[in-house]
């Protein structure tokens, strides 16, 4: 909590943000704001709407109201975006060094093959998520913990700034799990000595115990009511209150 | 007469040509189609392309494909933005369409054509007809050209084409206009079926565009591998069926995907002893 300190540079503002989808309100009126650095989680029932946010936030779903600022110089091709895995994946055979690399697309630009630099990019970030001795293995015959391991190196050839990730742990079992929110966790501090930046958070998750374990902050969305602050505020809130 | 004895004459060697870029072209985007649960289009716009076919006909345009193509590009962008939508609804309009359109399709031929053997049309246009085997050199640099537009327009924009399939959401969210890509995607899946209605008919082009797709998805374990090898086994299936079609006086278009059928069932017995064993 020590380098929070400082005075925090804003990376994301969401002014009375409403995001839904057709007619439906989903997320209404949402005020916040995320600094370089910060760990959030998001929580909530399911059919909360903390989803539907979070694409909001990867720019897959346009505000009905309000806005999302990005800050700090971040674009939003810059953002690395871990989606909850989709059925096409189960059985698609890619192999773990096709799929890192294709976090790569949005440096591209007009060019249409991978140069060295994406393909060293993808070789540093496998060396991270140490899954280098999987890069010919088929992804799709992988465990659930090393597939989540893929898609965040894949994120982080998009990004070096900030990760959204959508209920990542779901169907790993605890061991698995607890290595995941570790590997996360050192993401978000960053490590000076390897030349690697703190990386901001922005994570969904139905533990509430766990994200008030893991996290700086946290946004609670639900229909009746939002929260939004410190995980030291949500200890203090109505919210935690009536959880515990 | 041996095979080198067929080998000799043009429009045999003028067949296979265009069979090969046929089978080619139809088994790049096979693997696509089939991971991105796409196969229903091609085989909905096949569908369609045969009622564009009797139109055409009936109209008696001197180029039926100046009817038929567009019509079939529309249609795939159709399907594309209805698949996209609630799941039931889009499968039920591809069931209508498809069917709607072979039901209209047979009509207008029957009804209107002033030949003499309307069934034997009608089966051609389904099932394909042998006049692949009566192609002028002017069809064969068409198919070329377009082959050659369809592999390159492929090759250049595989890596985009990669992403959209695997991880649609992850494309979008770092900034990859996924709808165009997926509209790129129907459009060469549209020139493709007209394409290969003159050789295997309209009813067994998605034949030809699943079935390599499908048997070397069981072979090999990454995208680029699994996209070459596809096309190995379509190009070589499409020999061997034309080549049995030709010596036996069997359909062309039927003859290459059962070969391809032969060639998926192989390889999943294969798998299947190999597991055992």
């Amino acid at each position: 909590m020590t380098r929070r300190m400082n005075e925090p540079t804003p990376l994301i503002k969401c002014r009375q943000l409403t995001l839904g989808y057709g007619s439906k309100d989903i997320v209404r009126d949402l005020d916040y704001e995320v600094n370089v650095e910060d760990y959030l989680c998001i929580i909530g029932r399911n059919g909360s709407g903390k989803t539907t946010f979070l694409r909001g936030l990867a720019g897959l779903l346009s505000p009905k109201s309000g806005s999302i600022e990005l800050c700090d110089g971040l674009k939003r091709s810059e953002i690395g975006f871990l989606p909850q895995m989709n059925v096409v994946q189960k059985d698609f055979p890619a192999s773990v060094r096709e799929v890192v690399l294709s976090g790569n697309l949005s440096r591209l630009g007009h060019r249409p093959f991978y140069g060295k630099e994406e393909k060293a990019r993808a070789k540093k970030n496998m060396e991270r998520m140490s899954i280098s001795e999987l890069a010919d293995k088929s992804y799709r015959n992988l465990s659930g913990g090393q597939q989540q391991r893929v898609l965040l190196a894949r994120a982080l050839c998009a990004t070096s700034k900030m990760l959204l990730l959508d209920e990542p742990v779901t169907g790993l079992d605890p061991r698995v799990t607890s290595e995941f929110y570790e590997l996360i966790k050192r993401l978000n501090r960053g490590n000076p000595e390897k030349g690697t930046e703190p990386i901001t958070i922005i994570m969904i998750s139905h533990d509430i115990r766990e994200a008030v374990e893991q996290a700086s902050h946290i946004l609670h969305i639900d229909k009746e009511r939002q929260f939004f602050g410190t995980v030291e505020e949500y200890k203090k809130s109505d919210a935690w209150k009536m959880f515990k | 007469m041996s095979l080198a004895d067929y080998l000799q004459y043009d429009f045999v060697r003028n067949a296979i040509i265009v069979g090969v870029l046929i089978a080619l072209c139809s088994s790049l985007l096979g693997v696509t189609l089939v991971l991105k649960r796409y196969s229903f289009i091609g085989d909905g716009l096949s569908h369609v392309a045969f009622g564009a076919m009797a139109v055409a006909t009936v109209m008696k345009l001197s180029n039926n494909n100046l009817l038929v193509f567009p019509v079939t590009l529309v249609t795939a962008v159709l399907l594309l933005k209805a698949g996209q939508k609630a799941k039931i609804k889009g499968d039920a309009a591809i069931a209508m369409l498809s069917v709607g359109s072979l039901a209209i399709g047979y009509l207008l031929m029957n009804v209107f054509s002033a030949s003499a053997n309307v069934s034997g049309d009608v089966c051609s246009t389904l099932f394909g007809s042998t006049s692949i085997l009566t192609l002028s050199v002017k069809d064969v640099v068409y198919c070329a050209v377009i082959s050659v537009v369809v592999i390159a327009v492929f090759v250049v924009f595989y890596n985009r084409i990669f992403a959209v399939t695997f991880d649609e959401n992850f494309a979008r969210a770092t900034g990859v206009h996924a709808n165009l890509y997926n509209l790129l995607i129907a459009v060469i899946i549209a020139v493709i079926v007209v394409l290969g209605m003159n050789l295997v008919g309209s009813m067994l082009i998605s034949a030809f565009i699943i079935f390599p797709a499908l048997t070397s998805m069981r072979l090999v374990q990454n995208f680029r591998g699994v996209i070459i090898c596809s096309v190995i086994i379509s190009v070589v299936c499409a020999i061997i069926g034309m080549l049995i079609a030709i010596m036996c006086g069997t359909p062309v278009g039927a003859t290459i995907v059962v070969t391809d059928i032969v060639a998926f069932l192989l390889v999943y017995a294969v798998g299947a002893v190999a597991k055992i064993g």
